[in-house]
């Protein structure tokens, strides 16, 4: 019983930074039906942005945080500008190979810059986020407890944002049809950046997140963890942000009670076996609906 | 005219022949040694890669991530015929049975997932190499885990690259302009108007998915059997980038650009190879560099010939007396913003929204 209620804690906080990801995959999607390949990256800049703020500029972890959240909103939307938005009436093909070299370029790139070695945290912070409180067998870290709230935190803004600003409300008008919204006055340009800046804020504030709770970065590290986040997308159905939510936190606990009980080499396997399944039974996902094809 | 026919029919297989023997008597004489040899296996595995991998993203538009996983089918099930019967003839019944194999694993994957439409099916087949890459790191017993396999003895030399190689690129080229090959092309140009006049349109995906996945197959059993070791990382993701940079670059549907583009980026990474992020980086920046000024790739869709040289040249020319003019243009559309955008709509009309 104490193994399974460990587990819950472990999958929650796993869990939330794989939805923290994959509100940044979803809405991208859905707002230009591009899977952004370099989403991933940009939670790995996250993390090494945040490892640098500590390490050298010697500061606490929520202004590392909040320095990785506004370089990766810069980053997020540079990356928009240069490399897509010259190919919005590209076939998707095109997009998707453009974001894949996005994606290469960042990782190599900083291969390149920072070498490859694995890094770690400064030894104060992580001993003191590793730090907690202890209720019989069941441990609960800082680090899992910040993890959750920040989490939670930043997708209330996110709601409040998509929900009762003017900007969200241009989002959701973007996301339902491009033209209309344009037709409308929309300012369609500003709203894709704004979408891709929130995105990647998240993406790097989960990178800082990942970086603290397994205290080891390296500059591939946002594959696995993005293909992860993506699948959370997928499962939610893509371009719903609750439904990204829902996926991450699903996708979190799976893996870790498939690893926690004993299969941890299967869990990748298990978590690209569930893109399947969903793929093939309900495309569009938990939440999503089919929509139909008109020619 | 009929004689002039059967000329022209002679010269491919001639000049096929002659380079065979030029080589082959460059390796005789050492003039090609054991390093450019490597090479030159590589361009030929990558040669069968890339063609393949044009059949089922070029030519019938299904986005597919996962290739290496595929090879790495062919691959394992080589190098465990091998072991066990260490002769030309195991090594031939290795290259059967892993394109077989390949094929089959082309078949289960394919009929569910090509239901889905363009970038799913890039996700969907990605997820899927991951999981066979895990598979053969789990399945310890059989395939020795993550450590990998080492072979004793290498029975591919030139001969077996060279016939090997020409055989799936006429394969895949005859393939491609026999009547299922334009049923094919037409699901890449237009799934639902080809579907309307009467094409089965998953039987093709399939049909093309599977015939890629054998020669996939085929590729991993070579590489296999000439490198002596294999282990599952080698064909992760990046094996499948890897591939794809060379469809893209030598055009989408361009059976002849697959095959320069190979040979080019193969040279190309041979001379960077204590480099390794500098290659990737490369690659990264011609993809997008490619992706931007030319999305079809560098040849498009067409084949190389004579004809083709000489449209090229005046292609080249007006090109580049119309590249400042390109410049400015995509400079000024990311600076300032007046970039036109058509949003999901006229995107999904591309030529390859399957």
């Amino acid at each position: 019983m104490d193994q399974f209620i460990q587990q819950i804690i472990n999958g929650i906080s796993l869990g939330s930074i794989y939805a923290l990801i994959a509100l940044g995959y979803t809405m991208v999607y859905g707002i230009i039906k591009l899977i952004n390949f370099a989403h991933c990256d940009v939670y790995m800049l996250g993390a090494y942005i945040g490892y640098y703020c500590m390490t050298f500029l010697h500061l606490g972890v929520v202004p590392s945080l909040l320095i990785a959240m506004i370089l990766c909103t810069l980053l997020g939307v540079l990356i928009e500008k240069i490399a897509y938005k010259p190919l919005r009436n590209a076939t998707r093909i095109a997009v998707l190979i453009t974001a894949i070299g996005v994606s290469l370029f960042l990782e190599y790139g900083t291969m390149y810059f920072v070498s490859p070695q694995v890094r770690t945290f400064p030894p104060h912070i992580v001993k003191s986020m590793s730090a907690g409180i202890k209720l019989g067998n069941i441990n609960l870290t800082f680090m899992q407890l910040m993890i959750v709230s920040v989490t939670v935190l930043l997708m209330v803004l996110l709601q409040l944002t998509v929900k009762r600003t003017r900007i969200g409300k241009a989002m959701r008008a973007v996301s339902l049809d491009v033209d209309a919204a344009e037709l409308m006055g929309i300012n369609v340009d500003t709203t894709i950046s704004f979408t891709f800046a929130l995105g990647s804020a998240l993406a790097g504030a989960a990178g800082v997140l990942v970086g603290l709770y397994y205290n080891s970065i390296n500059p591939l590290m946002g594959l696995l963890p993005g293909l992860k986040a993506f699948v959370a997308a997928v499962f939610g159905g893509i371009g719903i942000i609750p439904g990204a939510m829902i996926g991450g936190y699903f996708i979190g606990m799976v893996e870790t009670f498939v690893a926690g009980y004993g299969y941890s080499m299967y869990r990748d396997a298990v978590v690209f076996a569930i893109l399947i399944l969903i793929l093939i039974v309900k495309p569009a996902g938990l939440l999503g609906r089919n929509v139909r094809e008109k020619v | 005219m009929v004689k002039q026919l059967n000329k022209k029919a002679l010269i491919k297989p001639l000049a096929l022949l002659v380079t065979f023997f030029i080589v082959q008597l460059l390796i005789q004489f050492n003039i090609i040694n054991y390093y450019y040899q490597d090479i030159l296996a590589t361009i030929c595995i990558n040669i069968i890669l890339a063609v393949s991998l044009n059949l089922i993203t070029g030519f019938t538009g299904q986005f597919s991530l996962g290739h290496a996983g595929f090879m790495s089918i062919g691959a394992y099930a080589c190098a465990l015929t091998i072991q066990r019967v260490p002769t030309v003839y195991g090594f031939i019944a290795g290259v059967i049975l892993g394109a077989m194999l390949a094929a089959f694993a082309g078949l289960l994957v394919g009929l569910p997932t090509l239901r889905l439409k363009g970038d799913y099916l890039a996700i969907a087949t990605l997820g899927l190499s991951e999981i066979i890459r895990v598979m053969f790191i789990n399945l310890d017993s059989i395939t020795n885990g993550a450590a990998g396999l080492y072979l004793q003895y290498r029975f591919v030399n030139w001969f077996w690259l060279f016939v090997l190689t020409v055989m799936t690129v006429v394969l895949i080229s005859n393939f491609v302009k026999s009547s299922h090959g334009r049923a094919c092309i037409s699901i890449r140009e237009d799934e639902i108007a080809a579907e309307a006049v009467g094409i089965n349109t998953t039987k093709y995906k399939v049909m093309a998915f599977m015939i890629g996945s054998f020669f996939a197959g085929v590729a991993g059993a070579v590489y296999a059997s000439y490198f002596y070791f294999i282990e599952p990382n080698l064909f992760g993701f990046s094996k499948s980038i890897d591939i794809l940079v060379v469809v893209v670059l030598g055009g989408l549907g361009s059976l002849s650009g697959s095959i320069l583009a190979a040979a080019v980026l193969a040279l190309i990474s041979s001379f960077l190879q204590s480099f390794a992020a500098i290659r990737m980086v490369l690659y990264a920046v011609l993809l997008i560099l490619i992706m931007l000024f030319r999305p079809g790739g560098l040849m498009g869709s067409r084949e190389l010939s004579v004809a083709m040289l000489v449209e090229l040249r005046k292609e080249a020319i007006a090109w580049l007396k119309a590249m400042p003019a390109k410049v400015l243009s995509a400079v000024r559309s990311i600076t300032k913003g007046t970039g036109k955008h058509g949003g999901d709509k006229s995107a999904s009309k591309g030529r390859f929204e399957g």
